[in-house]
């Protein structure tokens, strides 16, 4: 084994044990933004895309990667543009849930 | 100056982190989007230097992040607040489309004979990419009704599916070891596309944002494998976080509906038959309860406690500001007015809290399933919404039905059911609802905005 190929295990372990740390206590209703912000950001594929279309010469190569920087800048574009709609919604209720402790004080 | 792209790619994962950790508390939602959108640029930034452009490279990935940049953005502020579901199933299914995609083009590059460390991974990505992206387009379809959201099922199912799953993975291992299979990598990809859409069919369309999100693991999982193919640590750290993280809000989710992952992804088989059968029965001989406005304006007006119940109707009529007015005149009246929101109400988990809240809905009157089971027995009127399943007691009395076991909210305690329906026709788990027969229930046919814009106005008359 590769000291390359061992660090890059290190990372992929650590990675798990950090992403099922991080949002352990996220509310119900943020499971939907939260699914979307997360599509949002395997759009990182789009560097994978970029790094195999700009050396493509041959027309099986072209077609595949064109196919790929389409469809990865769809998935991060769409997906950090829809999870922002969402959330935008929540802007509303943020103020309105400082209103909750002048009411209780009326 | 060749480490540098290192550190950017380092910086982005802990940008990534940490926008996923905002992204998990209300108040910090927002801005974790833009944390990690800011990780994206960082990341893609770093990347452009590092490019090596033929003439026909240049051109394509030009054409490509603007056909994707613009498909994005448009599908992304055109979508309806209702399809934003399958929205999100369909960027995911580009990005999984993208991994397989970029994972066959690197192998091509090594011939007919790739070294196993590359080949492995890349395998990997295909097959799960594929699914991935075949899976979330018929998610999309079910969704968006293209095609019945109900469960397809049909004899030897689960032995097709075996047989399918076992053909890829026999392929993968000829792959690996002969390698040198005319275009078995894009035989691997039509395989795995097949399975997509087999492994999709027999799950409820109430089921998908289960789904979506267990794609939406897969799609991480594959960008991490094509990060092992490309030696990419951006692609490593990033893909697997959305695996991990996407793993777990799936079992959250199917927590949230009160069922096993098992149970949602395969509980189909065997099950579909009972349900359909006790819906059938139902409908034979029974009578509802209709009542006019004035009557139910009235019986709202005078009442001490109503408790509204929210539901996909609701989205779909964007019927959020009329029963936030009507929910105000109440009050006005001295009605205590709450909303129970189920977990799943409407298409996915938290979707109502975002419609009330655009409403301005006090956020002190949404309440949780949990936080309100116990006041129904207390309400005087309980106001349904566009919801049905969430009510509906064969969840906890029938055990043939598809909804069995899930949790649901106590509306049939309250003295008084009124249903905003637009017909008689069963919910999205497609089960017929017992409640709508009951004694205490008022049904008001329509559209659930037409309904309450009438209840309004005759509420200030009463």
């Amino acid at each position: 084994m590769t000291n390359e190929l061992l660090n890059e295990l290190t990372f992929f372990v650590l990675a798990v044990f950090v992403g099922i740390e991080v949002i352990s206590k996220v509310p119900t209703m943020l499971h939907t933004p939260l699914m979307s912000g997360t599509n949002a950001i395997h759009g990182i594929i789009l560097v994978g895309a970029l790094l195999i279309a700009a050396g493509a010469s041959s027309p099986v190569t072209v077609i595949l990667g064109f196919m790929a920087v389409v469809l990865a800048t769809t998935n991060v574009v769409g997906g950090f543009v829809v999870t922002d709609r969402m959330l935008e919604m929540f802007k509303g209720r943020q103020a309105a849930a400082k209103t909750p402790e002048a009411a209780k004080t009326r | 100056m060749s480490t540098l792209y290192a550190l950017a790619y380092l910086l982005a994962a802990v940008l990534f982190i940490l926008g996923l950790k905002q992204l998990s508390s209300p108040r910090t939602a927002r801005n974790g989007n833009y944390t990690a959108a800011a990780g994206m640029i960082i990341a893609l930034a770093a990347t452009v230097p590092r490019l090596h452009f033929t003439g026909a490279g240049a051109i394509i990935v030009l054409i490509g992040v603007i056909v994707g940049g613009a498909v994005g953005t448009i599908g992304a502020r055109q979508v309806k607040m209702t399809a934003i579901p399958q929205m999100v199933a369909l960027f995911n299914g580009a990005g999984g489309g993208a991994a397989a995609l970029v994972a066959v083009s690197e192998l091509l590059k090594f011939g007919s004979h790739p070294p196993i460390n590359e080949a492995l991974p890349s395998v990997f990505s295909i097959v799960i990419g594929s699914v991935s992206f075949a899976g979330s387009l018929v998610a999309f379809a079910k969704l968006q009704e293209l095609m019945t959201g109900t469960p397809i099922t049909y004899p030897g199912q689960q032995l097709v599916n075996g047989l399918i799953a076992a053909a890829i993975i026999g392929f993968v291992i000829a792959v690996l070891a002969i390698a040198s299979i005319p275009f078995s990598f894009l035989s691997l990809m039509v395989l795995a596309l097949i399975l997509g859409v087999a492994f999709v069919l027999p799950i409820g369309g109430a089921d998908m944002p289960v789904v979506i999100s267990l794609l939406n693991a897969f799609t991480g999982l594959a960008v991490a494998a094509t990060g092992f193919t490309l030696n990419n640590f951006a692609l490593i750290v990033a893909g697997t976080l959305v695996g991990a993280s996407g793993s777990l809000l799936t079992k959250l989710m199917s927590d949230a509906m009160g069922r096993s992952l098992g149970n949602v992804l395969f509980g189909a088989f065997g099950q579909v038959r009972t349900g359909a059968g006790a819906a059938v029965a139902g409908k034979q001989g029974r009578t509802v309860r209709t009542a006019s406005i004035e009557d139910l304006a009235t019986l709202l007006a005078y009442s001490r406690r109503v408790i509204v119940v929210p539901g996909y109707g609701l989205a779909v009529a964007q019927a959020q500001h009329a029963v936030r007015e009507l929910a105000d005149l109440l009050e006005k009246k001295g009605v205590e007015v709450n909303y129970a929101i189920h977990p799943v109400a409407g298409r996915m988990p938290g979707h109502m809290n975002v419609l009330l809240a655009e409403a301005n809905v006090p956020y002190e009157q949404l309440k949780e399933m949990d936080e309100i089971n116990d006041e129904f027995k207390d309400a005087d009127v309980v106001l349904v919404v566009g919801a049905n399943d969430v009510v509906n007691p064969a969840a906890r009395t029938s055990p043939g039905s598809p909804i069995y076991g899930m949790p649901i909210l106590n509306a049939d305690q309250a003295k008084n059911i009124v249903f905003l329906k637009r017909s008689m026709r069963p919910g999205f788990a497609g089960i017929d609802n017992d409640l709508l027969y009951d004694p205490k229930t008022i049904m008001l046919f329509g559209d659930a905005k037409d309904s309450l814009t009438k209840l309004v106005t005759a509420v200030k008359a009463a």
